[in-house]
């Protein structure tokens, strides 16, 4: 990893990439919300520069992060950072809100737990479990009878073992979210034909970053 | 297969395999990535190559990082380690290595986590030192570098790894507990000498605050690595001279997590308390980043 910090530095990279990867292409906008100890020292870990550079598709060992605001100025991505607490989170917690030029926006909360690792703990104010040590499924559907059975058979047909499966629903009938996270590979077959299945709205595969 | 929730369970799987805790570490990896054996050591291997590389960025004198607060120490360092120093050129070279990769680290340099990048530059001034004395080779080091990930593992599992979570104990202190077991493995000891090892090590760094100044992985960060590695080859060469911790390891971890639950935010990586909050910590913070910030 690039340093100077694990939880500062590589798991804020962890954090922006995994936004990016959700919101599914390349974003014009950042929004990002620092609580806690990110609040506090960003600047002097460089918690800043490693979001963007995750935002930009970076990975955490890439030297790129050190002047990443120049790739994003080059790359029209526009950066704005806010620090506002936010309460009961855990202390290096940031809030990403990336938006795509055709006005798509993902709302991604996340901390950086320790050691590069990040725990993901909400998407557009739904609570889910990415840890990025597995590759994990997010599947934003309906919440109408059948459509996890839909997804899940899908994957069991397809040989892929589930290693831990989370379900979100703010509202009955409304959009829900499931975080599946999986043993090997998901081939992107699986991922169209997931995609196209009754009430399912967007799957995203996230890999083990 | 391993669920890295003890030490304890390490050493018995270990001894029952009557191998290492390395091998053991190795086999479960392996297993859980779904890859032969080969290709995980390679990737180890990789790691240990790595921190070979960070040792030499930071051993350029002309080093700085972004603050100007650092950097350039290490090569003073080593050039006194040359001369026998008070403790013999092994210790004093140890700890140029652990200064020096903390100084790539400061200076935004790659490294590696072990387990953090504040506290990367223990493992390896523990086991480089021990490979360039020619007291291992290089495929034992990088197993030692498996048995240190186990450690780690463990504390991360129980635990915590986060200064902003457990303070510096659970950097600096987690990362001297995964050299001193480490080493002790290094050096021919049994896995119970390797927990033993890392007790004591966790044992003496209890307590310690994350007190970073203006917020940067700097100061006190990359002295306490140096402080860091020192205490490894303490606790590995009491262990493997015998000594036991009367405290398990397990039981270590589990307090080094309440005494850093039971800490003040000001003294957990937020840079508002210990050394952040002298008069010259504050004097410092507003050269680098200018009176308005707060």
């Amino acid at each position: 990893m690039i340093g100077p910090s694990s939880s500062h530095t590589a798991g804020a990279a962890r954090l922006g990439y995994v936004a990016r990867t959700i919101l599914g292409k390349e974003p014009v906008k950042a929004v990002i919300q620092l609580s806690g100890s990110f609040a506090q020292t960003y600047r002097g870990h460089g918690t800043d520069k490693a979001l963007i550079a995750g935002i930009l598709g970076f990975p955490p060992d890439d030297v790129r992060i050190r002047d990443s605001f120049d790739h994003a100025a080059q790359a029209g991505l526009d950066c704005q950072f806010v620090c506002e607490n936010i309460p009961n989170a855990h202390p290096n917690t940031a809030r990403i809100t990336l938006t795509s030029a055709d006005r798509e926006t993902v709302t991604v909360q996340g901390a950086s737990v320790g050691g590069g690792n990040i725990l993901v703990d909400e998407l557009n104010g739904m609570a889910v479990h990415v840890t990025g040590q597995n590759n994990t499924l997010v599947v934003l559907h309906q919440d109408k009878p059948g459509a996890i059975a839909a997804v899940t058979n899908f994957m069991a047909y397809s040989g892929v073992n589930i290693g831990s499966f989370r379900l979100a629903r703010p509202q009955k009938g409304g959009t829900a979210v499931m975080t599946i996270e999986v043993d090997g590979e998901i081939s992107n077959l699986l991922i169209e034909t997931l995609s196209i299945l009754p009430n399912i709205i967007h799957v995203v595969l996230i890999r083990a970053v | 297969m391993l669920t890295y929730q003890t030490i304890q369970e390490l050493c018995q799987a270990a001894e029952a395999a009557g191998s290492t805790i390395s091998q053991v570490i190795l086999a479960g990896q392996a297993q859980q990535l779904g890859l032969e054996e080969r290709e995980v050591y390679d990737r180890m291997a990789q790691r240990l190559q790595v921190m070979k590389e960070s040792v030499q960025t930071g051993l350029d004198p002309a080093l700085r990082s972004a603050s100007g607060l650092s950097g350039g120490d290490a090569a003073k360092l080593l050039a006194y380690a040359r001369t026998g120093g008070i403790c013999g050129s092994f210790v004093s070279e140890a700890i140029a290595r652990a200064v020096a990769t903390s100084e790539c680290n400061a200076a935004m340099g790659k490294i590696v986590a072990a387990p953090t990048a504040g506290s990367c530059g223990i493992l390896p001034g523990a086991v480089l030192s021990v490979l360039e004395a020619g007291q291992c080779s290089e495929e034992q080091a990088v197993m030692a570098l498996f048995t240190a990930g186990g450690i780690g593992a463990v504390i991360s599992n129980r635990a915590t790894l986060a200064g902003a979570e457990g303070g510096c104990q659970a950097e600096c202190g987690a990362a001297a507990a995964m050299a001193a077991a480490a080493l002790a493995e290094l050096r021919g000891g049994s896995p119970a000498q390797s927990a033993h090892a890392c007790a004591i090590a966790l044992k003496n760094q209890l307590g310690l605050v994350c007190d970073p100044v203006a917020g940067l992985v700097e100061v006190p960060c990359i002295k306490r690595n140096a402080a860091g590695v020192m205490i490894a080859l303490a606790a590995a060469e009491m262990a493997l001279a015998g000594v036991e911790s009367k405290i398990p390891a397990d039981e270590c971890v589990s307090a080094m997590y309440e005494v850093g639950c039971s800490m003040p935010a000001s003294l957990r990586e937020t840079a508002l308390g210990g050394l952040a909050a002298t008069p010259t910590g504050r004097r410092l913070k507003q050269e680098i980043f200018g009176p308005s910030d707060s």
